[in-house]
């Protein structure tokens, strides 16, 4: 459910070394009928223009905090609420230049109830913010 | 007494997560249907349960809507997450702790009853049950397919309820066990993903002739069915046509209802789910507790239309209206 709503349009952002390192972020909501604790989503892949994002450049943000996806997996007091838009954060090398670009972002998730461990995802061609380059 | 009506405010979780509705939409749209009775998941509606703890005014703000639009709180659905750590289950006595939590939380909100998911064991629950009778709630386990009444899982869990002498302890049934025609919402889906028509028609009609899920999952395969069709016929392992009289043995611990519904056309009609028999049992019953609409038709139709909750469960208010009030037939 939601998959067509996990990545929110017009949300791509270039990041610079002032950022703290080089690269983009996206904003995601969790593709869920509810709210679920950091130790449960068991990962965020990303993928851009077919490249796959290595997992240990990958940063989760909300509400201020950030954490990576390792970390994520045993933080217990804080969750990623229904419809909340965290912050993807990727590194990488050299950034991402200006224009449009087919992002992917996939979550999976551990629920409880459920004899299987899903994972949802959302492609958008995604055209960067701010100036072109 | 009569069935009343209610709303989960799960079935606008379509504009509750887009931010096209607030809480006090929601609560206004149900009070103008003539549903006063409002169901949450409290993870839904509440942001920070259970890690944190709620905004002191946000429940405040709850109380308050109830007031003006005048509904009821009716259930908070708790989901208590055994499996918060990865590869080991939730230890017995921290799943009691966390029941204990969402009983609090339901106190909060001021609900009569909190909703367990049916995968919970029935000793967490037994256990649980005294802190559910001092808080004056209970806890219903919700019976979903595909369980249903006749289950072993869902018996040993009315045995232990007996055992317990606890009247704090019930069941939530869900209506999509009474799944008597598949849904033409999935099936218009399933063919959208990329099962071919033929497969499709017979998958529907495997699922009218209530062949065994298994032969159906065999014969797809045959017909060269694979993915999308795979995942069609499979949906028949997780659904069935029961029966909504089997309810009649546990009205004694029935105490609210999912109304849960695909799809309602413009002439007031459930196609899949026979809301008709299910009033009826109910009044046999004498069921006197909430119908809550739970609207699970977005996450079928999203791909390709435009979602509109509102209008979906005014049509299901409508419908239960019409049966509620209807003469008993032969009363």
């Amino acid at each position: 459910m939601f998959d067509n709503k996990i990545i929110v349009p017009d949300s791509l952002e270039r990041l610079t070394a002032a950022d703290g390192a080089e690269g983009f972020a996206v904003l995601a909501r969790l593709p869920y009928y509810r709210g679920l604790g950091l130790s449960m989503v068991e990962d965020i892949g990303v993928t851009v223009d077919g490249e796959k994002v290595a997992r240990e450049n990958i940063r989760f943000s909300v509400r201020g905090r950030s954490w990576t996806l390792a970390e994520m997996e045993t933080e217990y007091g804080d969750r990623w609420n229904f419809g909340e838009k965290a912050r993807v954060i990727v590194k990488r090398p050299g950034g991402l230049k200006g224009g449009e670009h087919d992002v992917e972002v996939a979550v999976r998730m551990r629920i409880s109830y459920l004899p299987m461990v899903p994972t949802t995802r959302d492609q958008k061609r995604l055209k960067m913010k701010g100036a072109s380059a | 007494m009569t069935i009343k009506r209610g709303v989960s405010l799960y079935s606008f979780q379509n504009e509750t997560f887009l931010g096209l509705m607030n809480l006090e939409d929601c609560i206004r749209t149900c009070a103008e249907m003539g549903a006063n009775g409002i169901e949450v998941i409290g993870e839904q509606s509440f942001w920070g349960h259970p890690e944190q703890s709620v905004d002191p005014a946000a429940i405040e703000n709850w109380h308050s809507l109830m007031k003006k639009y005048g509904t009821k709180p009716v259930s908070h659905d708790f989901m208590l997450d055994y499996k918060r750590y990865k590869g080991r289950i939730m230890p017995f006595d921290e799943q009691v702790a966390s029941v204990r939590k969402d009983i609090e939380f339901g106190k909060r909100l001021g609900v009569p009853y909190i909703r367990a998911l049916v995968s919970i064991a029935p000793e967490v629950l037994v256990a649980a049950a005294p802190y559910a009778e001092q808080a004056g709630i209970k806890i219903l386990i919700e019976v979903h397919a595909p369980l249903h009444f006749d289950h072993p899982w869902i018996l040993r869990h009315a045995e232990a309820f007996d055992k317990s002498g606890s009247d704090a302890l019930g069941f939530l049934p869900d209506m999509g066990m009474f799944l008597h025609h598949f849904p033409p919402a999935w099936k218009a889906r399933f063919i959208r993903n990329g099962v071919p028509q033929r497969i499709a028609d017979y998958v529907e009609q495997a699922y009218e002739d209530r062949v065994l899920s298994e032969y159906v999952v065999l014969s797809v395969r045959d017909m060269g069915g694979e993915g999308p069709a795979i995942a069609m016929a499979e949906t028949l392992r997780h659904n069935s046509a029961f029966e909504p009289k089997r309810m009649l043995d546990h009205m004694d611990r029935i105490h609210n209802i999912h109304g849960k519904f695909y799809e309602m056309t413009e002439d007031l009609v459930e196609p899949s789910i026979p809301y008709d028999e299910i009033v009826a049992v109910l009044k046999k019953g004498g069921y006197d507790g909430y119908i809550c609409s739970e609207y699970e038709g977005n996450r079928w139709i999203e791909d390709a239309h435009e979602v509109d909750s509102v209008e979906q469960v005014r049509r299901q208010q409508a419908m239960l209206k019409n049966l509620i009030e209807a003469p008993q037939a032969g009363a």
